[in-house]
């Protein structure tokens, strides 16, 4: 399990319906028996983001340890930038993901965010704050965290390159992609991101219709293909993505592609109707492929995976109560339960420490190890996710995170990039 | 369709109009002294008074947004931010390299010209199906109740979301779908069909389940006003019945059969979420573009987009109402 659902159909409607109904059943009853010592009235927290952290769960956990009432708002990934970008004033904290940031700092709508109110802010992964793993660093190709991260103070509407005392985001979940295959189909290893292209599978095969993304999942294969080495790929010249655009024409008009997909719907369909045998795809989309008991991996590539991350952000207008109440809510997402939470699910939490508190030896061995299940390992909602003696694909986090190439980006060139992508599609 | 008839009916019989109002009473109206009542003037005797509140809804949800859209194509567009301007470079983007890489069509005509052929023959079958279907119903169906009847049938596909009815055509049309198996079982084919789905064809066939509908009840509706005897008349004075039906039922016919081509014509013009289904996201549609356009925040060229299409359907709705007087028709 990994990624966001793009849009929000199926998953993440379901995920909303189950927030509303928990947060109205919570709000109702909380009335009903609220304890006469609580003086004050529940802080509501208008909580803007896509459906990734939007648990039920999770909104009823901290109700119950700090009485903040979660409201969600749950939206597709474009939409929460849009929403930052033109109507700050209807959320009181955002999570959102890291690529967006260069399109919504400049605007002036989030505040920085005062680490010293954070009580882990120490202990987030140096992923984050470094760009590094155990003192290694990985690859900062795209918009990688520790590029956007770090704000001059609080009213920023730009960059800074040192750590400060204000961030622009906390981290809350993230993940690296890569391809997802049908073994069964294809009968053979697939080792690297070439394969996307091999005229093998030609009519079999599927990428990512979401220009910025699907852009870097292609040059992911140029790259293999040995066809350029990009100086950035996440931050493209026009002669790059003239090269990488037309390198996806060529093999559309061979016939390469069966179909594309926009959203998480799509791609679990074509996978699992066997219309598609290997395609750029989410976690969560091959976890759903397999539940059918369909055989289909998250196919680790030597070329490395392609990662993303989001975290909680405040518009800039917070202040008072809610202010408080949204730090309070921030340093108790990092205080391990939610991070836990967010691990059994197959995400990674910002906080490793407190997480692994919070998580049985076993489950921690197999998720964050890469060692095989002690146990049968269950999902947080009790559904059977992997059988004792099954491992992780992509391996330990060391492994996994480690093997980073670069990070989902919106480029300088962005404008350019989708008319060319437009072009590719109309090819 | 049964309210512009409401509407244009009640403009045709002042007299509806003028019974309602006779306790207004007083001197002088035309209307009222038609019935041999006075009555005072009133402001609904003014056209325009009485036009009113459709005008300002129009005004508000349909005249004053698309003015915006059409500001909004003049402004400047960063990543992040939108500024007011009047600059013509969005345009310019709509159909960059048009010009430069003729012969060879640019995105936009490409675009455009896939969309006019889905329109042509969507609209060429869904007429085909609709004057059949409407025929069989107004004039081979004799009881009014199974008309009724059959006439709703018609409908229950509209019960569900048309994403879903699109999507229900998938395992029946995918290379280990339904359609494949019997095919292959049949010994018909050896191999899959691979153009039955994410293809041109699917996307027209989605097309044509979706707006049939569409076509049908304008065609249904025009061939009830028509008189029964003519047809017998016609058959009388020797005429076969496809001299009858295009002769005689198909002009009589061709307000119903206008309406239903705008409603079909504008909807596949602007529709990008069929084509992205049944097509596999792989054909481009011009509302497809401006999607994507503002899922980057790009507003202007996106509005630029939008007045581009808007200006294409409506030469396609002015080249149809030449060819029929609608409100005279109706």
């Amino acid at each position: 399990m990994t990624d966001r659902p793009s849009r929000p159909g199926g998953l993440n409607r379901r995920k909303f319906l189950y927030g509303a109904t928990a947060t109205t059943a919570l709000a109702a009853s909380s009335n009903l028996f609220a304890p006469a010592i609580r003086a004050q009235e529940a802080v509501t927290l208008r909580y803007l983001g896509t459906a990734v952290n939007q648990s039920a769960e999770i909104a009823a956990k901290v109700k119950e340890d700090l009485g903040i009432v979660i409201e969600y708002i749950p939206v597709t990934t474009d939409e929460v930038t849009r929403r930052v970008v033109t109507q700050p004033n209807t959320f009181d904290l955002v999570d959102i993901e890291y690529m967006s940031l260069k399109n919504v700092v400049p605007t002036g709508n989030l505040k920085g965010m005062d680490t010293s109110k954070i009580k882990e802010s120490d202990n987030i992964t140096t992923l984050f704050t470094e760009g590094t793993i155990d003192g290694k660093a990985v690859g900062d190709q795209g918009t990688a965290p520790k590029k956007v991260i770090w704000l001059p103070g609080e009213e920023a509407k730009d960059f800074a390159d040192e750590p400060t005392g204000f961030m622009s985001l906390i981290p809350t979940v993230y993940n690296a992609d890569t391809l997802g295959i049908r073994p069964d189909l294809i009968g053979r290893p697939i080792e690297s991101w070439s394969e996307l292209l091999n005229p093998e599978f030609k009519g079999k095969a599927s990428i990512l219709n979401i220009p910025s993304i699907g852009i870097m999942d292609a040059a992911l294969v140029v790259e293999a293909l040995g066809k350029h080495q990009y100086a950035d790929k996440g931050n493209m010249t026009r002669e790059e993505i003239d090269l990488t655009v037309d390198t996806l024409i060529e093999a559309k008009r061979a016939g390469q592609f069966r179909a594309l997909w926009q959203d998480f719907n799509e791609s679990v369909n074509l996978m699992a109707s066997g219309e598609v045998v290997i395609q750029s795809m989410w976690s969560p989309a091959v976890t759903a492929v397999r539940t059918q008991g369909i055989d289909c991996v998250y196919q680790p590539l030597k070329e490395g995976y392609r990662a993303w991350a989001a975290g909680f952000g405040l518009p800039s207008t917070a202040e008072g109560k809610k202010l408080d109440a949204a730090y309070d809510f921030i340093n108790w997402f990092l205080s391990g339960w939610a991070g836990a939470f967010l691990n059994r699910q197959g995400y990674y939490s910002a906080v490793l420490s407190t997480a692994k508190e919070n998580m049985e030896p076993y489950e921690w061995a197999y998720w964050m190890e890469g060692k095989p299940a002690e146990q049968d390992i269950m999902s947080p909602s009790g559904q059977l996710l992997a059988k004792a003696g099954t491992t992780r694909d992509g391996g330990s986090y060391q492994e996994r995170l480690g093997a980073i190439s670069c990070w989902n980006a919106v480029m300088d060139e962005n404008v350019y990039m989708v008319r060319k992508w437009n072009e590719f599609v109309a090819s | 369709m049964t309210t512009t008839e409401q509407a244009t009916g009640g403009a045709r019989a002042p007299t509806a109009g003028g019974r309602a109002h006779t306790a207004l009473v007083t001197p002088d109206s035309d209307a009222a002294s038609a019935h041999g009542v006075k009555r005072r003037k009133s402001l609904l005797d003014q056209p325009y008074a009485l036009a009113s509140p459709l005008i300002l809804v129009m005004a508000f949800f349909f005249v004053g947004p698309l003015i915006l859209t059409i500001i909004v194509s003049f402004w400047e567009y960063t990543q992040y931010s939108i500024e007011p301007a009047v600059v013509t470079t969005n345009y310019s983007d709509v159909f960059y390299g048009c010009v430069a890489k003729l012969p060879d069509l640019c995105v936009t005509f490409k675009t455009y010209l896939s969309t006019l052929k889905f329109c042509f023959i969507v609209w060429a079958v869904t007429l085909l199906l609709g004057f059949t279907l409407a025929w069989f119903i107004v004039f081979e169906v004799k009881k009014t109740s199974t008309q009724i009847a059959l006439f709703l049938i018609c409908t229950i596909p509209f019960w569900t979301s048309n994403v879903i009815r699109m999507m229900a055509w998938i395992p029946l049309l995918g290379r280990n779908g339904l359609v494949n198996q019997t095919l292959m079982s049949l010994g018909i084919v050896s191999e899959p069909q691979e153009w039955l789905l994410y293809s041109d064809f699917a996307v027209i066939l989605a097309f044509i389940h979706l707006y049939t509908m569409f076509m049908m009840v304008p065609i249904v509706n025009s061939m009830l006003r028509i008189d029964p005897e003519i047809m017998e008349a016609a058959r009388d004075a020797g005429a076969g019945i496809w001299t009858i039906a295009l002769s005689v039922i198909a002009p009589l016919c061709r307000p119903g059969i206008v309406i239903g081509s705008i409603f079909v014509i504008t909807i596949v013009m602007g529709d990008y979420i069929t084509v992205g289904v049944m097509g596999g996201q792989q054909i481009a549609s011009v509302g497809k573009t401006i999607q994507v356009q503002m899922q980057y925040l790009q507003f202007p060229i996106a509005a630029a987009n939008a007045v581009v299409l808007l200006g294409a359907v409506l030469m396609i709705i002015f080249a149809m109402t030449r060819l029929v007087d609608v409100r005279r028709e109706l």
